[in-house]
């Protein structure tokens, strides 16, 4: 289970999603996982071996590396990583759901059921409406506050983005201050500060998109209410479509007990 | 055979499952399988090579790193996920059982054509029965193991936090010798992320149980309540595993006998494989 297979879980919620968030996946993990699988990890490969303290103390070293660097940036990195990622799977659940009851409507029978075979219905893509169109703005909603949340957290714990070339440390056993080197800083800093621009290119992606949903919202529904004016007896498609579902699935379960007793 | 190979073997019990067994399912994967294998092995990489003692005295690091982590984190929770994740496969193989079944059934009815064979390997099946004794006692064996392994990790590194310093008194260490461990505060919160994952998982798996439990007493309640009215009992009576594997047992029988018979009448006749069997 590694990045790979997260791609190939989420590749399937691309179908269901916006523009915008399609265009977020693929900022997702061309420019973030992919950085960071095949240039980051090897820049923090050595850092604690190249972490050198000015002293022979031995254990001084392990003190003052876990003191300036309580969680590594690229540990940071992958849980956010995955924790930005995850809130899509609501949305394949919905999916999921969804297909699963049109498939069980097909199997019975229905005459008003507009697909040909499963296959269509396996290939179909829904639109983002009705409950569908809260979960998507939960997972959107659900994204942006794990980005700041540990955009947040990174800047808290480093103090700033960069990566300095010398620390003090005063920590026991290390005797009185001694100086302690961190390895690569600067290419360090290069791709701290890269991964901190695509995470605030995500951040603006994904608040245009909670932007242009919430638009397309208001767009349909002020549609809506103007059409309601001229037809007052005009429903939601949707609801009419469910209503008439939720009819024949009773009338038939009638239909077929009153069939069995005679 | 690695995460991956055990990723696809468990992703078709998925579609047996129930709701919550899916998101326990993710959960596992996504949030224990995935964050040890990206992040969690990175940290605990070094951890001997990073284990420092302060003396000189050859053999005094190795001792020590034995005596205070007498099995690994990483290795106690690839153990724990290996062994929370397989009960699933009681019930994978319990449902390959019933689709042979059901194969056999559509043979000996005549309805051996492809398209009912595919139909009878994709469909769903309903957990009632005797399958969802195998569901709970599965469900029961993973909430055994999560629960073993907690107390485990509890009684070999008690407090979940990992020390900065640990002094050790082991021969050939002189005396007692300080010892330092590699990035304690990042392991530290490794080992309460997965934690607290672990917890949730055990969550899941309780409220599962309760849903399989209630489920069960709510569907004996409503036959209870329905026994006369024909109507309802009949449709549901339909449906219900039991009265399939009922029916199949009966044809089954009747196959018997008519083998049976063709046999008597004529004696030179062969048969191939299981039928033998009926003989």
């Amino acid at each position: 289970m590694d990045w790979g297979a997260l791609h190939t879980i989420l590749g399937g919620v691309n179908k269901h999603s916006t523009s915008i968030g399609k265009v977020w996946l693929t900022v997702l993990f061309i420019f973030r996982i992919m950085i960071l699988v095949v240039a980051a990890e090897r820049v923090w490969g050595d850092e604690q071996d190249d972490f050198i303290c000015n002293t022979l103390q031995p254990g001084c070293k392990n003190v003052c590396y876990d003191h300036f660097f309580p969680i590594s940036h690229i540990r940071l990195w992958a849980l956010q990583l995955i924790f930005v990622s995850t809130p899509a799977l609501l949305v394949a659940m919905h999916v999921a759901y969804r297909r699963h009851e049109k498939k069980r409507q097909f199997r019975k029978g229905d005459q008003k059921c507009e697909y040909k075979d499963i296959e269509e219905i396996r290939r179909q893509r829904f639109r983002i409406e009705g409950s569908l169109w809260w979960t998507y703005t939960s997972s959107i909603f659900f994204r942006l506050v794990f980005e700041a949340v540990f955009m947040y957290a990174f800047y808290f714990m480093y103090d700033g983005f960069r990566m300095p070339r010398l620390m003090k440390c005063n920590a026991w056993p290390c005797p009185n201050t001694v100086d302690c080197f961190v390895s690569r800083p600067t290419e360090k800093t290069v791709f701290t500060i890269f991964m901190i621009a695509v995470s605030s290119i995500c951040i603006l992606l994904n608040v245009a998109e909670l932007c242009y949903l919430l638009t397309k919202f208001f767009l349909r529904r002020s549609k809506k209410g103007g059409n309601t004016k001229h037809h007052p007896n005009h429903e939601n498609k949707e609801e009419t479509k469910q209503n008439e579902m939720n009819e024949l699935i009773s009338d038939s379960c009638q239909n077929t007990v009153i069939g069995f007793s005679s | 055979m690695n995460w991956a190979g055990l990723y696809t073997v468990l992703s078709g019990v998925n579609r047996h499952s129930t709701a919550i067994g899916r998101i326990w399912l993710s959960v596992i994967f996504i949030f224990r399988i995935m964050v040890l294998v990206v992040a969690a092995e990175s940290v605990w990489g070094d951890e001997k090579s990073a284990f420092t003692c302060n003396t000189q005295q050859p053999g005094c690091n190795s001792v020590c790193y034995d005596h205070f982590f007498p099995i690994s984190h990483i290795r106690l929770w690839a153990l724990q996920l290996i062994l929370v994740t397989t009960p699933a496969l009681l019930v994978a193989m319990h449902v390959a059982y019933q689709q042979h079944q059901e194969k056999k059934l559509l043979v000996l009815t005549g309805h051996a054509d492809p398209k009912h064979m595919e139909e009878v390997k994709k469909h769903k099946m309903r957990i009632s029965g005797s399958l969802w004794w195998t569901y709970v006692c599965s469900v029961v064996f993973r909430l055994l193991f999560e629960a073993v392994f907690m107390y485990i990790f509890y009684m070999l590194y008690p407090g979940y936090q990992m020390m900065r310093l640990v002094k050790c008194e082991a021969y050939p260490c002189p005396n007692t010798v300080d010892c330092f461990i590699s990035r304690p505060t990042e392991k530290t919160i490794f080992t309460v992320f997965m934690l607290v994952t672990s917890s949730i998982c055990i969550i899941l798996n309780m409220a599962e149980l309760v849903y399989l439990v209630v489920r069960a007493c709510a569907r004996r309640g409503q036959h209870n309540s329905n026994p006369s009215s024909a109507k309802g009992s009949f449709y549901k009576h339909k449906v219900s595993s039991e009265y399939k594997q009922n029916e199949i047992n009966q044809l089954l029988t009747e196959q018997d006998g008519s083998l049976k018979d063709m046999l008597r009448r004529n004696p030179g006749l062969q048969e191939k494989g299981d039928r033998c069997s009926a003989c």
